[in-house]
C-alpha cells in the first residue's frame, strides 16, 4: 500500500481528505505510482504532469523521506519506507506568497 | 417572471449570481472552484442548466468543469472516480492535444515569438468557451497558444478545428502582452457553418464550413504599431460581437479602434467617433437593438485605465460613429481599473440588463440599457469575465 498525500487543491478536485491509499505492483517507482494515482482519480490527469510529454508540471516537486525526488528517473524504485507504506510519497505545490 | 443568472469568472473562483426580473435584489452563490484562475463560464443556449467553465492554475494546469443545474454542482467530465483501482477509461477532459497529423492538413508547430523568431505551439490554457447554440453536448474552445477546439461529448473528448492553425499565415501571429489567446468565438444562428474567431495578437478569421476550413478577415484594419499597418494578419483585435437578428454585421474593438463589418467580416471600417480614447477590451450588443453597441473606453494600451479616473460605458444607438457617456452609478472620480475583454455581457429581458465587471472585483449591472448603474458584488477577486443567462 502507498500513501499519497496531494496538494490541498489536487484533493479538492479528487474528492479526496487526506492521504490516497493506493495498492501499486513492486516495484513502486513515480511512474507507477503516478499511474496508479490517475487511473484511480482520472480528473487528476494532466495536473501533476504533462498528457502527453508525462514530465512533471514545473511548479511541483516530489518528496520522500526527507529526500527530494524531483529529479530521480521516473522508472527508479522509490525508497523501501514508501514502497511499505511506512512514509508517504508527497506531492508539494511550489509556495506562493510574500 | 423571467430570472437572470450572471456566471461570473474571476483571479480566484467562480461566482453565480441570480436575481428575478427587476434586476435590484440579487442572491451571490459562490466562491466555486475557491483559488482557482476561472478565465470563463457560459451556458448552453440549448440547455440553460448546462455550464461550462475553464479551470486553470499556474500549478496544476487547466482543468474544464460542467454543471448540469444551473451551477449547484459541478464534475469534471470524464474525470469520475473510478470504482477500483485499474478500472478503465482514464478520464480525458483535460487534455488539448494540438493536432498535427497529415490528414488535417499542414502539420503546425512554431507561430511568431515576441522577439520575431519562431516558437513552438504550447498549450497553455482555455480563455474561452463558446457552447453550440443548439446541442447541450457541444462546446468549443479557443485556446492559448492560439488554436480552436471542440467537444462533441459533453467535455469529456476535445479535437482541435485544425484547419485554422493550418490554413497558411500562423506562422505570422504573434502573442500580445496577455499570450497568443483565441478569446473570441461567434456562432452564426442563421448559418450553422459559419464561425467567427478571434486572436490576440493575428486578427479575425471566418470559418464557412462549419470550422474545418478558415480564412483571415481583416482587411480594412489598420494598425500602427506592426510592421505593415494594413498586413493581413498581426492584428491585436480584442474582442468581435454580433447581434443575432443580423449577424452579418460584426462589430470590433481593436487594441486601438472601434471598428464595425457589414459583410461578415470582408470589410472594416472605423467607428470610434467621438470616443475619449478608442482603447479597450469589450464590445457588446443590446439584445433587442442591433445598432445599439458598448464599449469601455480605456485610457492607453500601457495605462489599461479609464481616462480622467472616471468610469463610463459608452453607447452608441448608431452602430457607431456617435457615442454617449453612460455615468450614472458608476465611480466618476479616482477610479482607476480595468474592464477585460470577456467581462461584459447583456441579458433578453424586455428592458436590455447590461452588465460588467472590473478588474477590481466589482460587478456592474443595469436593467436599463445602461441608462442607469448599480454594483451587483463590489469586493469580488478580480473579474476575468462575466456571462449572463436569461431564464423562463
Amino acid at each position: 500500500m502507498i500513501r499519497i498525500v496531494l496538494p490541498a487543491h489536487l484533493r479538492t478536485l479528487a474528492h479526496v481528505s487526506g492521504d490516497v491509499e493506493l495498492e501499486v505492483e513492486p516495484p513502486a517507482t513515480q511512474r507507477s505510482v503516478l499511474d496508479a494515482l490517475e487511473a484511480r482519480y482520472p480528473m487528476l490527469c494532466g495536473t501533476i504532469r504533462d498528457h502527453v510529454t508525462l514530465q512533471r508540471r514545473p511548479y511541483l516537486r516530489f518528496f520522500a523521506c526527507e529526500e527530494d525526488l524531483s529529479h530521480e528517473p521516473p522508472d527508479a524504485p522509490l525508497p523501501d519506507a514508501v514502497a511499505s507504506g511506512a512514509e508517504p510519497f508527497f506531492i508539494i505545490g511550489a509556495i506562493a506568497g510574500g | 417572471m423571467s430570472n437572470v443568472r450572471v456566471l461570473v469568472g474571476t483571479r480566484k473562483g467562480a461566482f453565480v449570481l441570480t436575481s428575478d426580473g427587476k434586476r435590484k435584489k440579487w442572491n451571490v452563490s459562490g466562491p466555486h472552484f475557491a483559488g482557482w484562475v476561472i478565465y470563463h463560464l457560459k451556458g448552453s443556449p440549448a440547455d440553460p442548466n448546462r455550464l461550462y467553465a475553464s479551470q486553470t492554475s499556474d500549478w496544476f494546469g487547466q482543468i474544464i468543469q460542467r454543471s448540469d443545474d444551473g451551477g449547484k454542482t459541478w464534475e469534471a467530465p470524464g474525470g469520475e472516480k473510478m470504482p477500483a483501482p485499474g478500472s478503465m477509461p482514464a478520464g480525458a477532459s483535460n487534455k488539448f492535444v494540438f493536432d498535427t497529423s497529415a490528414e488535417t492538413g499542414k502539420p503546425l508547430t512554431s507561430h511568431q515569438f515576441y522577439d520575431g523568431t519562431q516558437h513552438p505551439w504550447e498549450f497553455k490554457r482555455v480563455w474561452h468557451l463558446e457552447p453550440s447554440l443548439t446541442d447541450p453536448d457541444t462546446v468549443y474552445a479557443g485556446v492559448e497558444d492560439a488554436a480552436l477546439f471542440r467537444s462533441t461529448d459533453g467535455a469529456r473528448t476535445w479535437q482541435e478545428l485544425a484547419g485554422l492553425r493550418g490554413h497558411g499565415t500562423g506562422p505570422r501571429w504573434q502573442p500580445g502582452a496577455g499570450g497568443m489567446c483565441l478569446h473570441t468565438i461567434l456562432l452564426d444562428p442563421s448559418n450553422p457553418g459559419r464561425i467567427l474567431i478571434a486572436i490576440s495578437a493575428a486578427g479575425a478569421f471566418r470559418s464557412d464550413d462549419a470550422g474545418k476550413t478558415w480564412k483571415p478577415i481583416n482587411r480594412g484594419l489598420r494598425s500602427e504599431y506592426i510592421p505593415d499597418p494594413t498586413a493581413e494578419v498581426g492584428h491585436c483585435v480584442h474582442r468581435i460581437a454580433m447581434h443575432r437578428s443580423r449577424p452579418g454585421v460584426v462589430f470590433m474593438q481593436k487594441h486601438w479602434d472601434v471598428m464595425r463589418s457589414d459583410d461578415a467580416g470582408e470589410s472594416w471600417r472605423e467607428v470610434s467617433g467621438n470616443l475619449p480614447t478608442d482603447f479597450g477590451f469589450p464590445i457588446e450588443v443590446h439584445a433587442h437593438e442591433p445598432d445599439t453597441i458598448y464599449v469601455v473606453p480605456i485610457k492607453s494600451d500601457s495605462e489599461h485605465y479609464p481616462p480622467d479616473g472616471k468610469l463610463r460605458v459608452y453607447r452608441s444607438r448608431t452602430g457607431g460613429n456617435e457615442w454617449e457617456a453612460l455615468t450614472k452609478g458608476l465611480p466618476q472620480h479616482d477610479c482607476y481599473v480595468n474592464v477585460l475583454r470577456d467581462a461584459m455581457a447583456v441579458d433578453s429581458l424586455d428592458s436590455c440588463g447590461v452588465y460588467f465587471g472590473t478588474s477590481g472585483g466589482q460587478v456592474y449591472a443595469s436593467a436599463d440599457a445602461g441608462d442607469t448603474w448599480a454594483p451587483i458584488v463590489r469586493d469580488l477577486p478580480g473579474v476575468l469575465s462575466v456571462e449572463v443567462q436569461t431564464l423562463p
